[in-house]
């Protein structure tokens, strides 16, 4: 027998509605214990509705969504997120009426075994000076690491990642490339939506590929050099 | 100095007390409408019926229970703000999504409810409620003379008006709700049971109007009437202090009562209108309130 790796996170043929809009249109895919799946796509394929979809914040969803052998299609977000997934917005969701460390502090801890403040604050150093400051007095930067930190005390196994890089400066692009390649290392799972492809490429195992709601196509990245081309011309670069 | 006023020390330091008092009440009622209103976006309008049910409830324990002020200082909070909690779950539950105007009119109209339904049983007649005896008696401060029991209203406020602003600004139950007031979704999403801690907030801030109301009791009677007179002046002092802010509530209700004391002593006749004069002259010039963020 082969080890074959065991799917944490599962979706089949979610569908999800803003309203009367019809916004993702049976996706599938599956997301491997320790795996980096990055979720690609143009603007409006329908990327943040599938996280925040997964995440038990969209109320309007049918299909299926299996985590960790736990149904949770009809569970609200409290109990979704008790079962250990964080996400990390893409508004980066710092409040402004926390400091840095009421922010840092805010997600409760779901299991054992996340990281403690000292490490967190190791691997994004800027955000010790600031614990006293109001949350949203940080940079764009700061304020997207304290987005990523916050989640990582929770002790939960699959972070959602809805596009870190997005409006930061190259230095701070390569921190946090650094900062989620040490999360790989210690074993977390992670599904990544990124629109910057250079950056996603250098953190991703597979990449799925996104449009009009639903998954078009899958690539490994050992396969990337071969079909660079084709995912240009999915995302129109 | 008292003369050169023309008016007496007695005088002045009575009326003092009198405004330090209702600025008690003010504070106490305004604090669980700010808090009420940060969460909930639900202007409570039915906070003063729900102070008048205190006072009752603090009353039927005595007469058909035995069960003196002590425990109904305890018990009577606990009994509203749980039904307070039904209330939420079963009607403002709906009107979140709603604009604010619809929160007003439902808890409008069931304060009409709860206060009619009293009015039918007891009257519109007040009813005395007896000071406990631990707190019968009085202080002379050589200036004036102290009865103790309004002493301990003012004590008793102040505490509890206190302890609320520590809960909410300094603890790490407190950051909850603060940022559940800013993005609900985000903090559910986190693993906090947002719906839950909507429910037990508006419980609290319900929980609060009956703690004055039992406070209330000795001092002025037990009406069905008792909630209307009052929250009048506090939904001035709301927005005079601005709409959700803890502290704002808290100062302003008390700076309120004193300016509506001392009106009485220098200018009778505009003791009762005063403060909203005050409330026109800061909608005038601060529309969010003094304590308000835009
Ligand atoms: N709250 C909402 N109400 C109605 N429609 C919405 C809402 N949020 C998103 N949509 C629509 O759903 C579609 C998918 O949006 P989504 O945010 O999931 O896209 P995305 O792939 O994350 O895009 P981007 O790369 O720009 O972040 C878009 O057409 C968007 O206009
Ligand atoms: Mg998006």
């Amino acid at each position: 027998m082969t080890d074959t790796p065991t799917a944490l996170l599962r979706v089949s043929d979610l569908h999800a509605y803003y309203g009367e809009s019809h916004i993702l249109h049976g996706v599938n895919f599956e997301v491997q214990e320790g795996e980096l799946l990055c979720l690609v796509g143009r603007n409006g394929a329908g990327k943040t509705t599938t996280l925040k979809s997964i995440m038990g914040m969209i109320p309007q969803r049918t299909g299926s969504i299996v985590y960790a052998g736990n149904e949770t299609i009809r569970l609200s977000s409290h109990r979704i997120a008790r079962l250990g997934i964080s996400f990390c917005p893409e508004e980066r969701g710092i409040f402004a009426s926390l400091t840095v460390s009421e922010n840092m502090l805010l997600p409760p801890v779901i299991h054992p075994g996340g990281m403690d403040l000292d490490e967190i604050y190791e691997l994004f150093p800027n955000l010790r000076e600031r614990a006293r400051s109001q949350g949203t007095k940080l940079s764009g930067g700061e304020q997207q690491m304290l987005a990523i930190g916050r989640i990582l005390r929770t002790g939960t196994k699959l972070l959602l990642l809805d596009e870190p890089t997005e409006g930061l400066a190259p230095v701070l692009i390569q921190q946090i490339g650094a900062s989620i390649r040490a999360l790989k290392s210690k074993g977390y799972t992670i599904l990544l939506v990124e629109q910057n492809f250079r950056f996603a490429e250098r953190v991703a195992d597979r990449f799925c590929v996104m449009e009009h709601g639903r998954i078009v196509d899958t690539i490994p990245v050992e396969e990337l050099e071969g079909r660079r081309a084709e995912l240009h011309e999915h995302l129109g670069v | 100095m008292f003369d050169l006023l023309g008016i007496s020390a007695p005088a002045f330091f009575g009326q003092l007390l009198i405004g330090v008092i209702n600025g008690s009440f003010y504070a106490l009622l305004s604090l669980g409408l700010a808090v009420i209103f940060g969460m909930l976006h639900i202007i409570n309008f039915v906070h003063g019926a729900q102070y008048m049910l205190g006072a009752f409830t603090a009353l039927l324990l005595l007469n058909y229970l035995g069960i003196g002020y002590w425990w109904s200082l305890l018990l009577a909070p606990l009994i509203v703000g749980a039904f307070g909690i039904v209330l939420e779950r079963v009607f403002l539950r709906h009107l979140y999504k709603l604009d604010h105007v619809y929160g007003l009119l439902l808890t409008f109209g069931i304060a009409l409810v709860i206060e009619g339904t009293f009015r039918e049983f007891f009257g519109s007649s007040g009813q005395p409620y007896g000071i406990p005896p631990e707190l019968a008696g009085v202080q002379n401060l050589g200036f004036m003379f102290l009865p103790n029991y309004r002493a301990w209203v003012i004590v008793a406020s102040l505490v509890v008006c206190f302890g609320t602003w520590f809960m909410i600004e300094r603890t790490r139950l407190g950051s909850y709700l603060r940022a559940a007031t800013e993005n609900p979704a985000l903090v559910q999403a986190f693993g906090i049971n947002v719906p839950l801690m909507v429910s037990l907030t508006y419980g609290f801030g319900v929980a609060l109007a009956a703690f004055g109301g039992v406070l209330a009791a000795p001092i002025y009677q037990v009406s069905p009437l008792m909630g209307i007179n009052i929250i009048i002046v506090v939904f001035a002092v709301v927005v005079i202090g601005g709409m959700g802010s803890i502290l704002g509530a808290v100062v302003t209700g008390f700076v309120l009562g004193v300016v509506e004391g001392l009106t009485k002593v220098f200018y009778p006749e505009a003791s009762s209108t005063v403060i909203f004069v005050v409330m026109v002259l800061v909608l005038l010039t601060r529309p969010t309130g003094l304590f308000g963020r835009a």
